[in-house]
C-alpha cells in the first residue's frame, strides 16, 4: 500500500546541502555581522515552504532522554546502540512477536515523505522523511479485528541515555494512536532523512511521523508496538494532562494552557526570522479532518 | 588572611569595571545569534540566555549581604552593581521576547494577560523599575531608612523570577528548582537578622 499519499511540497527549490554550506560560508564571510544573518540563508525562498537544511533538522531536537536543551540530542544520541534493533509486535495482531530492524526494511518499500514538522512549543520545520506507510507494518503483523488503538513505546536505556537519571517524565516514553490514525496514508514511519540513515537524535533506527499531529505524538527509537482495545496512556498526557491531550492534532484555535497556538517560527531562519500562521491539522485539514467528525476538538485536544 | 586580601582587592575595583565585564556578554551574544553559535534557532536562545544571566545577578547580588554577614567579605560597593546590571539583562530579555520573538504589541499584550508565568515575569520587571531608578547615590540619601526598606522588594523579585523559569519550562525539570532552592537558601540566611529588628 505503499505511495498513497503524493507529495505536495517538493525538494526542487530545496538548497543542496553540500551547496548549503558553501554559499553560507561565502556570504557569512562577506556579510560578517549585517543584519542579514547567514543562518537567514538556509530559507532562500522568502516564506515558500521548502525543506530546512539537513543541520536544522539533526541539530534542533526535543529528545530528552538525551537532555531538555534542543542540542542535547545532537550531542548525547551517539551513544544509542541502534543495530542489532528488535522491534517487539504484540497484542491483538496476528502474528506478534519480535521484528528485526533488518526483517522489516526487507518487507518494507521506502519512500520519500516532505512534511511539515509542528512541534507544540510553536516552532516548525519541513523534514524530508524517507520511510515507509505504518498501515504496511500493521498489515504484516496482522491487526486483528478487535484492536481499536496502537500503543508505542521508546527504548530506554540507562547506561545510553543521560537524560533518564532525572524523572522529567515517567520513563520509558510510551504514545499511542487511534487505529484509524495509524492506518491513515500520511502516518509513516522514519527510517531517514534527505537519504540517509535517520540519526540518533532523530529517533533512529525506526520512529512514528504523524504530520497533522504536535510532534511530541511522533514517538522516537521504537521498541514496542502494541494494538490494544483500550485507549493507551502517553507520556505527556501522563506528565501534564491539562496540558497534553490523547489527540493533540495541530490547532491553531486551541491554545496551549500557557501559550498561544496561533502562530509558529520556522527554525532556520536566524535572529530577525518572522512568524507564520499554525495551520489547521498542519495544513493536511483535507486529508484528515474526517477523522474527527462529531468531535469537540477543544475537549478532545 | 584570605578574606582580608578579597576586601582589599575588592576596594580597588572600580564599579565601572564591574559593569564593562558584566556586560560584555551582550555583543558576543548577539554575535553568536548572528553567526550560528546559538543554534538553529536563536530568537529563543538569545531570550534564555538573556534571562538566565539576569537570574544569576540577582543570585550574586544576594550573595553579597551575607557573605560579609558570615564570611567577613566586604562587596557592599557592588551590591547596587549586580541589581542595576540584572534590571539591564531583564529589560534586554523582555525586549527580545516583545520584538523578536513574539513580534506584535496586541500578542506581546495578549500574553501577559493570559499566561501566568508570562504575568509574574512581567511583575517581577516592573517591581524592579522602581528599585533601578534609586539605584544612584542621591536616591540612597535623598530616601534614607526608606530605601533599604525599598530594595527590600529584591527578595520578592527573586521568588518571582525563579517561579517564572521553573513554569515556563516542560515538564519535572531540576534546574530551574535549583536556582529557587538557592534563592530561597539565600533568603532564609537573613530571617534571623529581620526578626531581630521586628523585635527591636
Amino acid at each position: 500500500m505503499a505511495y498513497r499519499w503524493k507529495n505536495d511540497l517538493t525538494r526542487d527549490h530545496a538548497t543542496p546541502h553540500d551547496v548549503y554550506v558553501n554559499r553560507r560560508q561565502l556570504i557569512g564571510g562577506a556579510l560578517g555581522l549585517g543584519l542579514i544573518g547567514s543562518a537567514g540563508m538556509a530559507r532562500a525562498d522568502g516564506d515558500a515552504l521548502v525543506p530546512n537544511s539537513y543541520e536544522d533538522i539533526t541539530q534542533y531536537n526535543n529528545y530528552y532522554e538525551f537532555g531538555t536543551g534542543k542540542g542535547d540530542p545532537a550531542r548525547n544520541a551517539h551513544a544509542l546502540t541502534t543495530a542489532p534493533w528488535t522491534v517487539v509486535i504484540d497484542g491483538m495482531v496476528d502474528n506478534p512477536g519480535d521484528y528485526s530492524m533488518a526483517q522489516i526494511m526487507e518487507a518494507m518499500t521506502i519512500e520519500e515523505r516532505i512534511y511539515r514538522l509542528r512541534c507544540v512549543e510553536a516552532w516548525s520545520m519541513v523534514v524530508p522523511w524517507n520511510g515507509f506507510e505504518l498501515a504496511d507494518l500493521l498489515t504484516l503483523a496482522g491487526v486483528q479485528e478487535r484492536a481499536k488503538y496502537v500503543a508505542f513505546e521508546t527504548a530506554l536505556r540507562r547506561d545510553e541515555m543521560p537524560g533518564v537519571r532525572f524523572p522529567v517524565l515517567d520513563w520509558p516514553y510510551v504514545e499511542g494512536l487511534r487505529l484509524d490514525e495509524a492506518m491513515h496514508p500520511l502516518t509513516i514511519m522514519a527510517t531517514g532523512i534527505y537519504d540517509k540513515p535517520i540519526p540518533n537524535q532523530n529517533g533512529a533506527p525506526m520512529r512514528l511521523v504523524v504530520p497533522w499531529k504536535y510532534g511530541f505524538k511522533s514517538i522516537k527509537s521504537i521498541v514496542r508496538i502494541t494494538l490494544t482495545d483500550q485507549e493507551p496512556p502517553t507520556a505527556w498526557n501522563k506528565a501534564l494532562g491539562r496540558e497534553y491531550g490523547f489527540y493533540s492534532n495541530v490547532n491553531p484555535n486551541v491554545d496551549h494552557p500557557r501559550w498561544s497556538q496561533a502562530t509558529e517560527r520556522v527554525v532556520g531562519g536566524g535572529l530577525f526570522s518572522g512568524r507564520q500562521p499554525t495551520l489547521m491539522f498542519n495544513g493536511y485539514e483535507d486529508e484528515v479532518a474526517s477523522l474527527y467528525d462529531g468531535m469537540d476538538l477543544r475537549e478532545f485536544y | 588572611m584570605l578574606t582580608d586580601r578579597i576586601n582589599r582587592v575588592a576596594r580597588k575595583v572600580p564599579t565601572w569595571a564591574v559593569y564593562i565585564l558584566c556586560l560584555i556578554p551582550v555583543p558576543v551574544l548577539l554575535y553568536m545569534g548572528q553567526t550560528g553559535g546559538l543554534g538553529r534557532e536563536p530568537i529563543r536562545a538569545l531570550e534564555q540566555e538573556l534571562g538566565g544571566i539576569a537570574l544569576k545577578l540577582l543570585i550574586i547580588g544576594l550573595c553579597i549581604t551575607p557573605l560579609r554577614r558570615f564570611a567577613g567579605v566586604n562587596l557592599i560597593r557592588f551590591r547596587r552593581t549586580m541589581g542595576v546590571l540584572a534590571f539591564t539583562y531583564v529589560a534586554l530579555h523582555l525586549l527580545v521576547w516583545a520584538v523578536l520573538d513574539v513580534q506584535s504589541p496586541g500578542r506581546v499584550w495578549a500574553d501577559i494577560l493570559k499566561r501566568p508565568y508570562i504575568t509574574i515575569g512581567m511583575a517581577a520587571f516592573v517591581l524592579m523599575i522602581p528599585l533601578a531608578l534609586t539605584s544612584n547615590n542621591r536616591s540612597v540619601r535623598a530616601l534614607g531608612a526608606a530605601w533599604r526598606r525599598l530594595h527590600l522588594f529584591t527578595y520578592p523579585i527573586a521568588i518571582l523570577a525563579a517561579l517564572h523559569f521553573i513554569w515556563l519550562r516542560k515538564g519535572f525539570q531540576l534546574e530551574p528548582l535549583v536556582y529557587l532552592a538557592v534563592i530561597l537558601g539565600l533568603l532564609a540566611l537573613r530571617v534571623p537578622v529581620l526578626l531581630r529588628k521586628v523585635v527591636t
